[in-house]
């Protein structure tokens, strides 16, 4: 006897904290965001709203807002649930906690340091990658960590098979350390300035293989492994196909790599180049609805549960945004269908229903689920409030979306409209004030989804505002447990 | 298009990675008895009753 509780048949605790930590970050960050997000979406209706100042420029700000919501509000989501189910999958501890400790306030620091260095007009300019080289080489030594902690958790595992979503977790972060270093080499000539390895056309291809691969792997498969955790346990029903899921997942690690030349539709890279991404996307359709109906069909048996359940809901409605921007992006990238869109608000509205649709609120239900459980309690503080912020939420995304489909589709047919003489019909001017009407309605989307935001801060509040972190600990295995 | 000289191999690379690590999780019976696996979380307790 006097073992310790730890040592005895392999029980172990978990480290929550660390969850936690970036639950609570993930939170503050997307308030942030998307504050940001609707503070630029007004300048372009009103430009005086920069102030005349430098630093609340729209040029500056923009890229706040993407590197913002994508890597501060979706990373910190990312970091947090992937540490979350890797433990519960594997029925371990995380590998290293200084590590993972490392990642959390390393992640929060390159967060803030490119939230400052942003609007004082330090950029690479290259899009999702504007943070200059100091900042680059953080998230590489917070990256390595990353990968040590959470492939160090799965070979500590007590099991033989490795659960489907640390397979999608796993490839994302791989990827996504591939893309950065080669997307960021860059030669430093000052503190805050570098140039990048690559020039003209070469680098465009450079990043927009990273910039549709940050999408692909970062906003994409990550947020799968997400959804193949959290959607059976709140549906508490098994994944639908979990062989289609093995499927679909190699199919879309295979397939992902190659569709990055999609951005760069007639520009100076070369047609067959523009021609190999067009056909990569379009077979990326298949992978990607494979998960969306994997995760839909999951609730077969369990449609009922949508009546009165607003986390399933949100998951629900995060596969259907994920298959319609799924269906979309593939569509946009027909040569003759990026001719019309390219450059115009339709982008922007597929970003969206992306972002907004699927990551967000996925990330939203999977958090629902999760954070009554890293505090002890077993619901959020209000589904009352969870309910408000699922309309919110959905309001939003569909006005956003809307009025940004028919800014674009304008736009393009503005654009290219040439009278019987050749010359132009529209000046760009008269196009932008065709679309002043669709920005004021792309605002209200987006306050609308800032306030189901804030809603979630508060409920979220009142459920762990004075309630201890709960640290479980794991299930003594059989065989441990018998010696 | 000298930067395919960087690219078309390094996704070659990436090509055979994933697929050495796809034989390996195939040998590794990772895709064995699916439906206990996909069972297997429903059946991991996180509800935090009796911590």
């Amino acid at each position: 006897m006097g073992t310790s509780s730890a040592q005895l048949a392999g029980v172990e605790t978990l480290n929550y904290r660390v969850v936690r930590q970036f639950t609570i970050m993930t939170l503050v960050w997307g308030v942030v965001g998307m504050g940001v997000g609707v503070l630029i979406a007004a300048q372009l209706i009103w430009p005086e709203l920069n102030f005349q100042i430098p630093w609340l420029s729209y040029g500056r700000l923009r890229p706040v807002h993407t590197n913002t919501v994508i890597f501060a509000f979706g990373g910190s989501a990312l970091f947090a649930t992937s540490y979350y189910v890797v433990q519960r999958t594997c029925q371990a501890r995380l590998f290293s906690d200084r590590l993972a400790a490392f990642t959390f306030w390393g992640w929060q620091v390159a967060l803030v340091a490119g939230f400052i260095t942003l609007p004082m007009g330090y950029t690479t300019t290259k899009e999702y990658a504007e943070y200059e080289w100091p900042i680059d080489i953080l998230i590489t030594l917070v990256w390595v960590s990353y990968a040590v902690v959470f492939f160090g958790t799965i070979a500590r595992r007590r099991m033989k098979h490795i659960y489907v979503a640390n397979w999608f977790y796993g490839s994302y972060i791989l990827t996504i350390a591939v893309l950065h270093v080669f997307n960021n080499i860059e030669l430093p000539v000052s503190l805050w300035k570098s140039y990048s390895a690559y020039a003209g056309v070469q680098d465009a291809m450079v990043q927009w293989w990273y910039g549709h691969n940050a999408v692909g792997f970062f906003l994409t498969t990550s947020f799968l492994g997400m959804m193949y955790y959290f959607v059976p346990k709140q549906a508490e029903r098994p994944i639908y196909s979990y062989r289609l899921s093995i499927v679909h997942f190699w199919a879309l690690a295979f397939t992902y790599m190659w569709a990055g030349p999609h951005h760069l539709h007639y520009t100076s890279l070369p047609d067959w180049t523009q021609s190999l991404g067009m056909v990569f996307s379009l077979i990326l359709l298949a992978p990607s609805w494979g998960g969306m109906i994997n995760g839909i069909m999951t609730l077969s048996g369990a449609w009922h549960k949508l009546r009165t359940d607003p986390i399933l809901r949100f998951m629900v409605t995060a596969l259907s945004f994920y298959g319609m921007a799924t269906f979309e992006g593939s569509m946009m990238s027909i040569r003759t269908v990026n001719a019309l869109s390219h450059y115009t608000d339709w982008t922007v509205g597929h970003v969206h229903v992306g972002a907004l649709g699927w990551v967000a609120m996925i990330t939203f239900g999977s958090l629902y689920y999760m954070i009554p459980r890293l505090y002890g309690r077993t619901a959020m503080a209000s589904a009352q409030q969870v309910e408000w912020h699922f309309w919110l939420a959905t309001l939003g995304v569909v006005l956003y979306i809307t009025s940004m489909w028919v800014a674009g589709v304008m736009q393009g047919l503005m654009w290219r409209a040439v009278a019987p003489d050749g010359t132009l019909v529209y000046s760009f001017a008269e196009s932008v004030k065709a679309t002043y009407p669709l920005y004021a309605i792309r605002l209200v989307g987006g306050l609308l989804f800032l306030s189901g935001m804030c809603v979630m801060v508060w409920n979220t509040w009142r459920t762990i505002s004075g309630q201890p972190g709960r640290d479980p600990v794991t299930t003594p295995s059989p065989v441990a447990a018998a010696a | 298009m000298e930067i395919l000289n960087l690219l078309l191999p390094l996704s070659m690379l990436f090509v055979i990675a994933i697929g050495a690590i796809l034989c390996w999780a195939i040998f590794a019976g990772q895709f064995e008895q699916l439906d206990a696996a996909a069972k297997s979380i429903l059946e991991d307790d996180d509800s935090g009753v009796g911590d």
